[in-house]
């Protein structure tokens, strides 16, 4: 970056970190940005005259007299209609040859909106993956991540649930995605020819770990332009979280804060909400939905990363290997989606709460039933047929190969229920039996 | 007054040099630019001031002015109060212009040219003190006292006060004289620091009455009380706020405050979209007209999250001082500690475990301690109920929050990650969860006498009859169905019967979601009949479906009012169902 006249550049560190340096110098206002040796760093702490920066690039081979610039303003973004189809780097420049974007310069991590001035969102997201759609309805305006062990299709999940959904705009934040990830990506997003539809910010696990900091934000402020000023519906995708945590935990670390749960910094929850909050529906008509994911190391949800994001999060969506079936599917007993509640049987059919619920209490039994088989316990009838509906209705509504719409996944549902169950076992309100239930 | 000049800058802690005196919770505003950011002195340390901001610190630099108050945080009490959306610090957000917050925009939590129709109620030399009523002036449906200032500690004589009449809010309504002939204007305004409580009343006797919360797992097993508190933990997805929501809607008080701390934007905005159409029963009019709802989401400010929560307090005071129910409900609290813990941990304090404050305990219990059933001075009742949520990490309730909660709160209602998963909501774990108010002899005497006279023996047997079905069920587990009597199917079924029929509960039908206590009263006598029958049975495979027969009919009952030909058709065939098995 070039310096400008009258820019005072000091050159007397004082202090050097792995992730951090610190120098004295006057005038310099909290979470501006500087340059030290040409990479890019932001003042973290002031005390008196001396500045701590945080370099985002690290500090291998600062030297002392490392020349350091403050640039006069908290990180930025230029937004303009030129954001879509590109790919950037965490700093937001190009990384993919095009020219540099014309637009208006927008701090990002800006503030947040009114309360008062959202909307509720009240917009379906349709996937065609029944054990979304139908179990856990997603909402434009929601933000819920996928909790995923490290060996699962994550990213093809979410891929395929992104390029599905009906939304103006994509919007990609990688933070520390391996480069083969990162291939997936772009090429999927090609192949589907919707590279006009997607932006992509992108820090792979080739560049500087606390460089990822940036993304989530760079990302959700592109979002916030096209969907506060253009009215978009725009769905943001941010993978991996765990990644990003731990880039935090690594600065916090070398701040010497006190560490809390699991090594994290104190302000976690804190960090995350400000991210996970900038899903809105806009009273206009423009929506950001962040679907993320979080691996999770040994299905553990009480790490303190998985635990804080839940508590955030409107939901969130696991996904598990049925061996019965050979096939992954959407686990019904700990996925959820909070906001469900705002669209189904309204949106969509009436009978959809009951039949979802339902359902889920039967394949519940069923799980009972098989721990009685495991036990060598003889099996009821009642066991024998909770079973059979189990696995048929993992094949046909909860693997996540499923492409039907919500009328049909609930017609599914219907004949499974009449396939092997009596009346009473149902237990469904008699309005909807009375339509639904064709058995004599 | 004292003026400052920062210092140093760490997230929103903020040093400032000072150059007189300054107070612990005073608040200063830091001048950035014509911007202005609140503030409040944490700690002192000679001639610094360490203080935290309410708003984001970006862009702040050593050199900046800083101006105190020689205030400490206050809320501005008034009529008007009823219906408002606030932020943490009392802000209106419906005055806020942008769609997003900006930074140092403060809104007046009062409507200044609002009139209000003013009854006096004391007269020319009446003696008054702090919290004795003046008049009042309707707002909304309630008879909104306007009181000698809490502030105002010693013994005043009325001198004058306006006629009956039409006056707005900053208009003198009372001119009061103190000892040394000294005359106060007083105004239907006041002002009170947050952290301290009101305490303009002359008795706080142990709360004895049943506040019905419509919630049949709360009413009838764990009941909460008039001026009593509870807490609600549970891990994410249990279902803690879905209660509150519905807790915050069919609770039999005067007046909800909701405090949401820390919690989902959408959630709130839920409120504010619902509140205001759905219909209170007890009034007719809206729901929205008896709530106040203090938000401060989880991206706010982290220091006004702490705020937050006494806000809301400090309004729950004054309102009970009018005589009112005030039903306080705030989620979640460990949102709460967790700002405390952030702020321990900047001022770089040792701290206690999980890196919470050491004096968590203390903070919370004090905190709790702040509600309760009150006498007041004119002899009238008001109480303040609290039920906060408490979001352990984990899920795990071995954790400081949860730790000193219990110590502090009265009731406590788990809700269990097993009973979520299946669906069985409210997840209230009927068995670990308590009421310690069942022991109270003066709330036995309460629900003998009004609900029936053996009620709280029936409550007892009930816990019991779920307390052997989960024996049971435990049992069965382990030996098998056809490895234990059918004595054991018997009793689990009839724990289940219990569970799915009284304690279950469609949050999403508009009838089931509430149960006035009379009719729980009806449904448990029915249950408890059918438990104490001795069903006649071959084998062990025929208990479940005859069950499953049993819990359908009556939650085919559940979904229509009691009133109707529709309930009384369903609780026949039941009755005969259970008629036919029946040892004779």
């Amino acid at each position: 970056m070039a310096t400008q006249a009258f820019q005072k550049i000091y050159t007397k560190l004082n202090q050097i970190t792995k992730a951090t340096c610190s120098v004295r110098a006057s005038g310099v206002g909290n979470e501006e940005l500087a340059t030290v040796a040409g990479r890019l760093a932001q003042v973290v702490k002031i005390v008196d005259d001396n500045v701590t920066l945080q370099i985002f690039a690290g500090t291998e081979g600062i030297g002392t007299d490392a020349e350091i610039v403050f640039l006069g303003k908290a990180p930025t973004l230029k937004v303009g209609p030129d954001l879509a189809g590109r790919f950037f780097n965490a700093y937001g420049d190009p990384i993919d040859g095009g020219p540099d974007v014309e637009g208006t310069e927008v701090e990002i991590g800006g503030p947040s909106v009114n309360p008062v001035r959202r909307k509720q969102p009240s917009e379906l997201i349709s996937t065609g993956i029944a054990g979304i759609d139908l179990n856990n309805t997603l909402v434009t305006g929601q933000k819920i991540p996928f909790f995923a062990d490290p060996d699962q299709p994550y990213n093809e999940v979410m891929t395929m649930v992104a390029l599905r959904a009906q939304s103006d705009r994509i919007i990609l934040g990688g933070m520390g995605l391996s480069n083969d990830d990162y291939l997936f990506y772009k090429h999927s997003f090609e192949n589907a020819g919707v590279i006009d539809r997607i932006i992509s910010f992108v820090n792979t696990t080739e560049n500087p770990t606390v460089e990822r900091l940036l993304v989530p934000n760079m990302a959700l402020t592109a979002a916030e332009y096209f969907a506060s000023e253009h009215n978009e519906k725009v769905l943001v995708l941010l993978t991996d979280m765990t990644l990003y945590c731990d880039a935090l935990s690594i600065v916090s670390n070398r701040m010497d804060q006190i560490p809390s749960k699991d090594s994290m910094p104190g302000s976690l929850y804190s960090d995350l909400a400000k991210l996970y909050e900038k899903a809105v529906q806009f009273p206009e008509g423009g929506s950001i939905t962040i679907i993320a994911v979080t691996t999770l190391s040994g299905g553990d949800i009480t790490h303190a990363i998985p635990d804080n994001t839940g508590y955030i999060t409107e939901g969130q969506l696991f996904l598990k290997r049925d061996t019965d079936i050979s096939k992954t599917i959407v686990d019904p007993f700990r996925s959820l989606s909070r906001l469900k509640q705002l669209v189904i049987g309204i949106k969509t059919r009436e009978d959809h709460p009951q039949v979802m619920n339902t359902a889920i209490r039967l394949y519940a039994d069923a799980a009972n039933a098989k721990t009685k088989m495991e036990n060598g316990f003889d099996l009821s009838d009642y066991d024998e047929r909770v079973l059979d509906f189990a696995k048929e209705y993992s094949d046909k509504i909860l693997a996540i190969d499923v492409n039907i719409d919500i009328d049909k996944m609930l017609d599914i549902t219907w004949e499974l229920f009449q396939r092997y169950f009596k009346r009473e076992e149902i237990a469904i309100k008699d309005e909807f039996m009375k339509i639904y239930w064709k058995k004599a | 007054m004292t003026k400052g000049v920062v210092k140093a800058i760490i997230e929103n802690l903020v040093q400032v040099e000072v150059s007189g005196p300054v107070s612990q919770n005073e608040i200063c505003y830091i001048d950035l630019g014509g911007e202005r950011l609140m503030a409040e002195v944490i700690k002192v340390l000679g001639s610094i001031a360490y203080t935290q901001v309410f708003e984001s610190t970006r862009g702040l630099r050593p050199g900046n002015t800083v101006e105190f108050t020689e205030k400490m945080l206050e809320v501005k009490l008034g009529p008007g109060m009823l219906a408002k959306n606030y932020d943490g610090l009392q802000n209106d957000l419906n005055k806020m212009k942008g769609v997003f917050l900006t930074r140092g925009e403060y809104t007046d939590p009062l409507d200044e040219d609002s009139s209000w129709e003013f009854t006096p109620s004391a007269k020319a030399n009446d003696k008054v003190s702090a919290g004795d009523w003046l008049g009042n002036v309707p707002e909304s449906w309630i008879s909104h006292k306007i009181m000698v200032p809490f502030g105002l500690t010693d013994e005043y004589t009325v001198k004058s006060i306006v006629e009956k009449g039409t006056y707005k809010i900053t208009d003198t309504i009372a001119v009061i004289t103190d000892k040394e002939g000294k005359d106060i204007e007083l105004n239907m305004i006041q002002y009170w620091p947050v952290k301290i409580p009101i305490k303009a009343y002359t008795e706080k006797p142990r709360p004895f009455r049943l506040l019905e919360t419509g919630v049949r797992t709360l009413d009838t097993l764990n009941p909460m009380v008039e001026g009593g508190t509870g807490f609600i933990p549970g891990p994410f997805g249990a279902g803690k706020t879905v209660l509150q929501h519905s807790l915050s809607k069919n609770a039999d008080a005067d007046m909800i405050i909701m405090a949401a701390c820390g919690e989902r934007a959408n959630e709130v905005v839920e409120m504010f979209v619902e509140f205001p159409k759905l219909d209170d029963p007890r009034t007719g009019r809206k729901l929205m007209e008896r709530t106040i709802i203090i938000c401060n989401t989880s991206n706010m400010p982290v220091a006004a999250r702490e705020a937050s929560v006494y806000t809301a307090m400090t309004i729950a005071e004054y309102y009970r001082n009018m005589g009112l129910k005030v039903l306080l409900l705030a989620d979640s609290t460990s949102r709460w500690a967790q700002a405390l813990r952030e702020m321990s941990n900047r001022m770089e304090e040792l701290p206690g475990p999980d890196a919470f404050p050491m004096d968590l305990p203390a903070i919370i219990s004090s905190f709790y301690a702040r509600a309760g059933f009150v006498y007041l001075k004119s002899g009238e009742t008001g109480s303040i109920t609290f039920i906060g949520t408490v979001s352990p990490a984990g899920g795990n309730l071995k954790e400081p929050v949860t730790e000193s909660t219990k110590k502090a709160a009265r009731c406590f209602y788990a809700l269990s990650q097993a009973r979520a998963d299946s669906k069985r909501y409210p997840a209230v774990d009927p068995i670990d969860s308590y009421s310690k108010y069942l022991e109270y002899p003066e709330v036995i005497d309460y629900l003998n006498e009004n609900v029936n006279p053996n009620w709280v023996n029936d409550v007892i047997l009930t816990k019991d009859i779920l307390r052997r079905g989960r024996e049971a069920q435990e049992q069965i587990n382990i030996l098998g169905d056809d490895g234990v009597p059918l004595l054991y199917h018997d009793k689990y079924w009839k724990s289940e019967l219990v569970d799915r029929v009284i304690l279950q509960q469609d949050g999403f039908d508009d009838v089931d979601q509430s149960t006035p206590m009379q009719r729980q009263e009806y449904m448990l006598e029915l249950i408890l009949d059918i438990c104490g029958k001795t069903f006649v049975f071959e084998t062990f495979e025929e208990i479940m479906p005859y069950f499953m027969r049993l819990i359908n009919i009556c939650k085919q009952m559940n979904y229509v009012e009691i009133d109707t030909e529709e309930f009384k058709q369903y609780e026949k065939g039941l009755l005969k169902e259970v008629e036919e098995r029946s040892a004779k």
